[in-house]
């Protein structure tokens, strides 16, 4: 398998694979196909102690491919997820219609609270999640309209809400922001969204394009790495020998 | 012991407009559809909806019978995902939204089960989810220290009382005992124990001995104490998924929302499927699976 074949979609799932990296022995809860790839990857290579369930009620005790079956290890039906959240011993990683440079994220609806312009699902796990455990974001396609200056409604709570004086708040951590132009974390000034690393062939400009605000550390940020053969191996012939990865970012 | 078999149309004609209440089940998830429907067929109105929303929510504001809603989410779990009916009320805003996270919900209906006026809860802090109840949402200071010495302030889920609850399970006995089966039994006993009035509908009606055979002992969910009438409604949970009974029926459901598109249309899946008794409308949903 030669790099020059790589995908950008499989850069991607080496990326939400890494979202995990030292997670441990957690519920790993990622949400859409791309951060699922990622998660059984990681669960597949550097952190076997991950639990992952079915999307719905089951624990996995294997590692299916995407749409696969797996034998079974436990039960997490829904009510059994809320006492997850409120443990701590999770990472989510969510989709988002909005993200801001403090981490805001909105996936509820856009305009005004009570009369809103287009309804989406409402703020979900969101708000739980946030305040409660590692929490990451997945973007397929990073565009302006989701790297907002302001979201409309808060749904996941990023840095500017946390409250110093009130220590509930302890356990907000925005871990990743992956997209399909690269890594991002909310180390920058002020809790602010900072690049780790463009993907091969995303420049500078190409990231700024398609952002609202400034992105700290953006012409200082590296390449994010390629997959190793192995990690190939494991999307391309175990994991996601379908493609589903190029639905959300082709190539 | 006390018989407790209703029909449809008994179970709406307890229920009264202004009410407050909680319907089971999870999305597109063993909704209590033909209890639902059997509202749409009612002049109940003015309702306060509690509910992790699906197309019940849906179908409720279809007929502009939703004053009030109190959700974590709604969504229809398969394409399209938002339900047309409720993001038109909404954008229309034709009812009040209490949004708020899926886990304070649990906490709500858990605090009413108990009696208790609210639960802490860390979810719903530095959210906007305070902003969605305009007053209606406190928070609490921990007295005891937190961690660091400093005490913790958390949200204080208020009960959500319920005056009825409508759910759907898959086996009971007439007088209330009932079952889920397949792999959740999402939330429906909390909002047996969050109301004053609590029906339920099932696939199938059987004696006690037979109900506790047919399931492990932990699937069976309410207790008499819990219910206070049972409907006997096969494929009640009809276009949701309900456990080993049946899946979704995802086709209807994708017409259930082309339906919504245009009044026309609209007006003729009302005519097909609403505006009928739930027994013509399972032969009309029988007639559109055969088509």
């Amino acid at each position: 398998m030669s790099t020059d074949t790589i995908t950008r979609a499989e850069v991607c799932a080496v990326a939400c694979a890494e979202i995990f990296a030292g997670a441990g022995e957690i519920m790993a809860s990622p949400m859409t196909p791309m951060s699922t790839l990622g998660a059984r990857l990681a669960k597949l290579t550097t952190e076997p102690d991950l639990l992952l369930s079915d999307g719905e009620a089951l624990y996995l005790a294997e590692t299916p491919p995407l749409g696969g079956k797996s034998p079974v290890e436990g039960w997490i039906p829904f009510r059994r997820v809320f006492d997850v959240v409120a443990s701590g011993r999770r990472h989510v990683v969510m989709g988002a219609n909005q993200i801001d440079r403090y981490g805001n994220q909105n996936l509820s609806a856009f305009g005004p609270l009570q009369q809103p312009t287009r309804q989406m699902f409402g703020v979900r796990g969101a708000p739980g999640n946030t305040l409660n455990h590692p929490t990451s974001y997945w973007v397929a396609r990073h565009t302006k309209r989701v790297f907002v200056d302001r979201v409309d409604i808060v749904s996941g709570v990023g840095y500017d809400k946390v409250d110093p004086d009130n220590p509930a708040f302890r356990f907000l951590h925005l871990h990743r922001v992956v997209t399909n132009l690269g890594v991002f974390d909310f180390e920058g000034p002020g809790h602010t969204m900072r690049a780790r690393s463009l993907h091969p062939g995303v420049t500078t400009e190409e990231v700024a394009e398609n952002t609202s605000f400034e992105i700290a550390g953006l012409a200082e940020a590296g390449e994010s790495r390629l997959p190793t053969a192995e990690e190939l191996r494991i999307i391309r012939d175990v994991l996601d020998p379908k493609k589903i990865r190029e639905s959300e970012v082709p190539s | 012991m006390r018989d407790k078999r209703m029909s449809l149309e008994d179970v709406v004609g307890e229920l009264r407009s202004g009410m407050t209440i909680g319907i089971g089940g999870w999305g597109s998830r063993r909704k209590p559809m033909a209890l639902v429907r059997a509202l749409l067929r009612s002049d109940v109105t003015d309702l306060t909806v509690v509910s992790y929303g699906g197309p019940d929510l849906g179908l409720l504001c279809s007929a502009g019978k939703v004053r009030k809603a109190y959700y974590g989410f709604v969504s229809l779990d398969s394409a399209p995902f938002y339900d047309p009916w409720f993001a038109k009320a909404r954008t229309s805003g034709a009812l009040i939204a209490r949004e708020m996270d899926e886990g304070m919900l649990k906490c709500g209906l858990e605090a009413a089960a108990a009696r208790l006026p609210f639960l802490p809860i860390r979810a719903g802090l530095g959210s906007d989810v305070p902003n969605f109840w305009e007053g209606e949402l406190r928070t609490v200071t921990s007295p005891y220290p937190g961690p660091d010495g400093r005490p913790e302030t958390l949200t204080a889920m208020p009960a959500l009382n319920l005056d009825a609850a409508l759910v759907h399970l898959s086996i009971g006995d007439k007088h209330g005992n009932a079952a889920y089966t397949g792999v959740d039994p999402y939330f429906d006993d909390l909002y047996c124990l969050a109301a004053e009035r609590r029906y339920l509908s099932v696939e199938r009606i059987v004696d006690t001995e037979e109900l506790v055979k047919a399931v492990p002992l932990q699937s069976l969910l309410l207790n008499r104490m819990m219910v206070d009438g049972v409907v006997e409604a096969p494929g009640g949970a009809h276009f949701t998924l309900a456990g080993d009974d049946y899946r979704r029926d995802e086709k209807f459901q994708r017409h259930y929302v082309e339906a919504a598109k245009t009044p026309e249309s609209w007006q003729e899946f009302v005519d097909t499927y609403l505006a009928v008794s739930e027994d013509e409308y399972q032969a009309a949903v029988r007639k559109f699976q055969e088509a």
